[in-house]
């Protein structure tokens, strides 16, 4: 299970379980969710007009997936999620055309949807790595405010936090978490990854640091057990990440719901 | 209709002057000219739909105005003043992980960048405020889990606690009983004075409000009238403002206005205000 | 008339069914989506999609009906997110999240399953991405069989349910329970979804619920007119789309057809910023 082909795998599991995880306490706690699962999806048409134009999948992954967080923040601040839903159409359709223009086969696009965590080279560990680096730098300045304007927008805007301004940096860190995801666990389960284990750990947790400490743990050990049970099955790892995930869900509710039972007798 | 001058001997703090707010196409508010005093209790009467909430959000800066400007403290009225707001509505979800003295605190840092730790300052304001709100005993819950009364008493902390010079509170006596409507005023009658900091409360009903106000703002038709009880709750006043005939009933010592006549085309007899 | 429908259009075997149903779903799907927009529950409408793709995916391994499977995925998973969310109207949004994810972890595993034991190849792509061209003629009578029993249970319920969408409370008072209106709607959704997806993709499955809906609601003061408006505007939508996609085959050089999705796509924004721009102009004159 760690033989030197393992490696990345590990190496990237690890990284995007943590920014996930990160990421995803916020994605919950704004609700954000439906963004949160279109824009990996923009990416992935981005991956698709990056292999017709012979550039490199990546570039095309952060390039729509960041043009797809700033579209969502313009124009979606009222009926967010009938435009979330129709960006999202958007982006699909423009990835199923971009493939049949370029004609690529389909063990490509299961990868991208589905992903490929035992194909990851090293080059792409380092780039998740500064990737990482950076929306966690990002994530640490914007943190007071950003929880603050979770809260209560109105609230936050009133004390003069610029809440437009954080909900387009926010998106676009949703955008750089699905885009170094997005090749290693595909677009289906980057969001399975960033809803099921912070929403597990904000029914546990009490404060915000440790609610975004769990978080990271929860998908640590959700990427991690789902590594493992895919080596010893050879059954695809986004089965094991999305059942674990919504297993860690469903413990962590029953577990507050009889914490609080307990408490008022 | 002015409201010259402020209260002897008192500087003025906001200066609401010729506002003009329109919404859709539609003029909500329009020559709206008021003063508020520094430590003033003042109520902004109303009944629903007739544009408190929208006045309100213009002190914050938070709606644009058409027409007129809002001084806060010597400057044009933008957000981040020193003005703490209590909205009508929060919901927090259940399931927050951010306990009641976290929320608070985050009126004094909550914009700002950054992980540095909270300095003892803010630690030490935020018992402070919680225990001037009495609210000591719920500063490690979890806001989710508090009823809606309690979330408000903490919303109020929450405004307290960057020490502003105006709280704006958007109807907080709404779906309270007879005494809690008297203990929340109770306690920001108290509060105000401690923390030497004016009020400015909206409410849909006059009545309880009658013994601690310094002066009331009434609105109606977009526009509004002030000064104190006695000037402004008065038949003519009124009836000039609403645009029909309004009578003002003493009962048992408390306040009721009565909106329209029997009889009159058009209006229909109703209490609207207690 | 040859500039327009390239030559073959009506005589295509493929091309008579594509049209039939895809109308048939558009104007379930449209119908249904002017209640989703008012409901609030695109996401929802959206992730039964990919719940339904996962009861496809066993369906092909087990060799049962697709539709049956998209069906009973989809009804499975609506009742989930509702149970789940229905409690704490908030939560409702994690809960379609999780539920989304698992299932698309579960269509990962199936579609693994049916890729090893068949060898064959192109599912991912057709229960993605659909094709009304691929649809066999067998399908069209169940398929129309569904799409006539959602439309009369929607019909039959439009008034407690726009109730207790618009005010829950309001609702409860007259005796409507908001928790079944809305188990009875999750389940009209799924199986519109489950329909649409089987039959003309995920894709477009979330296209034809909201673009055309939130179209119309942006045109429309009354809900009998979006709704027809809605309907009007989804059949269109796939008419037009289908219609491009077939001649696109004979415009392009290289010969090669726009997918049938990103055209019908291409319309439904169209309508939706034609939508948009002309609320804007009314209301700047009004």
């Amino acid at each position: 299970m760690f033989e030197p082909f393992m490696v990345n795998a590990w190496l990237a599991g690890t990284l995007v379980a943590v920014v996930s995880g990160a990421v995803g306490l916020f994605v919950v706690e704004r609700h954000r969710a439906f963004a949160a699962h279109a824009i990996p999806n923009g990416a992935f048409a981005g991956a698709a007009g990056a292999t017709l134009v012979g550039a490199s999948p990546l570039l095309g992954l952060v390039v729509f997936a960041v043009a797809s967080a700033l579209g969502v923040a313009a124009l979606g601040r009222r009926r967010n999620d009938v435009v979330t839903a129709l960006a999202l159409v958007t982006m699909l359709a423009l990835g199923a055309a971009l493939l049949a223009a370029s004609g690529a086969y389909e063990p490509a696009i299961d990868a991208l949807l589905f992903g490929q965590v035992l194909g990851v080279s090293r080059g792409e560990v380092v780039a998740l790595a500064l990737l990482v680096v950076g929306a966690g730098a990002v994530l640490a300045l914007v943190f007071r405010p950003l929880l603050y304007s979770s809260l209560s927008e109105e609230v936050a805007a009133a004390r003069g936090v610029a809440v437009r301004a954080l909900d387009a940096t926010f998106l676009v860190l949703v955008a750089m978490t699905a885009a170094l995801a997005v090749p290693v666990v595909g677009t289906l389960l980057t969001f399975a990854l960033t809803v099921g284990p912070p929403a597990a750990a904000r029914a546990l947790a009490r404060g915000a640091g440790r609610a975004l400490a769990l978080a990271a743990a929860l998908s640590l050990a959700c990427v991690w057990a789902a590594i493992a049970s895919a080596y010893l099955s050879g059954w695809p790892i986004g089965f094991f990440v999305g059942a674990y995930a919504a297993v860690e869900y469903v413990v962590a509710r029953a577990a507050s719901a009889w914490r609080e039972g307990r408490a008022r007798p | 209709m002015g409201c010259e001058p402020l209260p002897e001997g008192r500087r003025e703090l906001v200066h609401v002057h010729d506002v003009e707010v329109t919404l859709g196409g539609r003029t909500v508010l329009r020559d709206v000219d008021f003063r508020i005093a520094e430590g003033e209790f003042v109520g902004l009467i109303g009944t629903n739909g007739s544009g408190k909430t929208t006045l309100l959000r213009a002190i914050l800066g938070l709606q644009p105005t058409s027409g007129g400007e809002v001084v806060v403290a010597g400057r044009e009225g933008r957000r981040g003043g020193p003005v703490g707001y209590v909205p009508q509505r929060v919901t927090f979800d259940h399931d927050v992980p951010v306990r009641v003295a976290d929320f608070v605190a985050l009126g004094v840092d909550g914009t700002r960048l950054g992980l540095a730790r909270r300095g003892r300052g803010v630690r030490e304001r935020v018992d402070e405020v919680l225990a001037s709100l009495e609210l000591g005993a719920l500063a490690g819950r979890r806001i989710g889990a508090l009823s809606g009364g309690e979330q408000q008493r903490v919303l109020m902390a929450h405004a307290l606690a960057s020490r502003p010079r105006l709280l704006l509170l958007d109807e907080p006596l709404a779906n309270l009983d007879l005494p809690r409507v008297h203990e929340t005023i109770a306690v920001l009658d108290r509060v105000r004075r401690s923390e030497g900091v004016a009020v400015l409360l909206s409410a849909h009903e006059i009545g309880p409000l009658v013994p601690v106000m310094d002066r009331v703002v009434y609105v109606a038709q977009g526009r509004v009238a002030c000064g104190t009880t006695g000037e402004v709750v008065r038949p003519e006043v009124l009836s000039a403002l609403y645009g029909h005939h309004v009578d003002v009933l003493n009962v048992h010592g408390r306040v009721v206005v009565v909106e329209g006549e029997p009889g009159d085309p058009g209006a229909h007899p109703e209490v609207v205000v207690r | 008339m040859h500039w327009l429908v390239e030559p073959g259009f009506w005589s295509n075997p493929v091309v008579g069914p594509a049209l039939v149903l895809g109308a048939v779903v558009a104007a379930v799907s449209a119908a249904v989506g002017v209640v989703v927009v008012v409901r609030g529950q695109s996401f929802a409408g959206h992730a039964l999609t990919d719940v339904a793709m996962a009861g496809g995916a066993g369906a092909s391994l087990v060799g049962a009906s697709p539709l049956l499977g998209f069906l009973l995925a989809g009804i499975v998973g609506g009742g989930s997110i509702e149970a789940a969310g229905a409690e704490r109207v908030r939560d409702r949004d994690v809960a379609t999240g999780v539920v989304l994810g698992a299932a698309a972890g579960l269509t990962a595993l199936l579609l693994y399953f049916v890729s090893s034991s068949t060898s064959a190849t192109g599912s991912t792509q057709s229960v993605l991405f659909g094709s009304v061209f691929t649809v066999s003629r067998s399908v069209v009578p169940l398929g129309v069989a569904v799409a006539a029993a959602t439309l009369v249970t929607l019909f039959s319920v439009r008034r407690p349910l726009l109730l207790s969408s618009l005010s829950p409370e309001l609702a409860a008072a007259r005796g409507v329970r908001p928790r079944v209106m809305g188990l009875v709607f999750v389940v009209v959704l799924a199986a519109s979804v489950a329909l649409s997806a089987l039959v003309i993709g995920a894709i477009l499955s979330t296209a034809l619920l909201v673009g055309p809906a939130s179209a119309a609601l942006r045109v429309s003061r009354g809900l009998v007119g979006a709704t027809v408006g809605a309907i009007v505007a989804g059949v269109a939508s796939v008419e037009l789309g289908i219609l491009a996609s077939y001649d696109s085959f004979y415009w392009s050089a290289a010969h090669r057809s726009v997918p049938v999705s990103a055209c019908v796509v291409g319309v439904v924004l169209v309508e939706v910023a034609a939508a948009t721009v002309w609320s804007r102009w009314r209301r700047g004159r009004g």
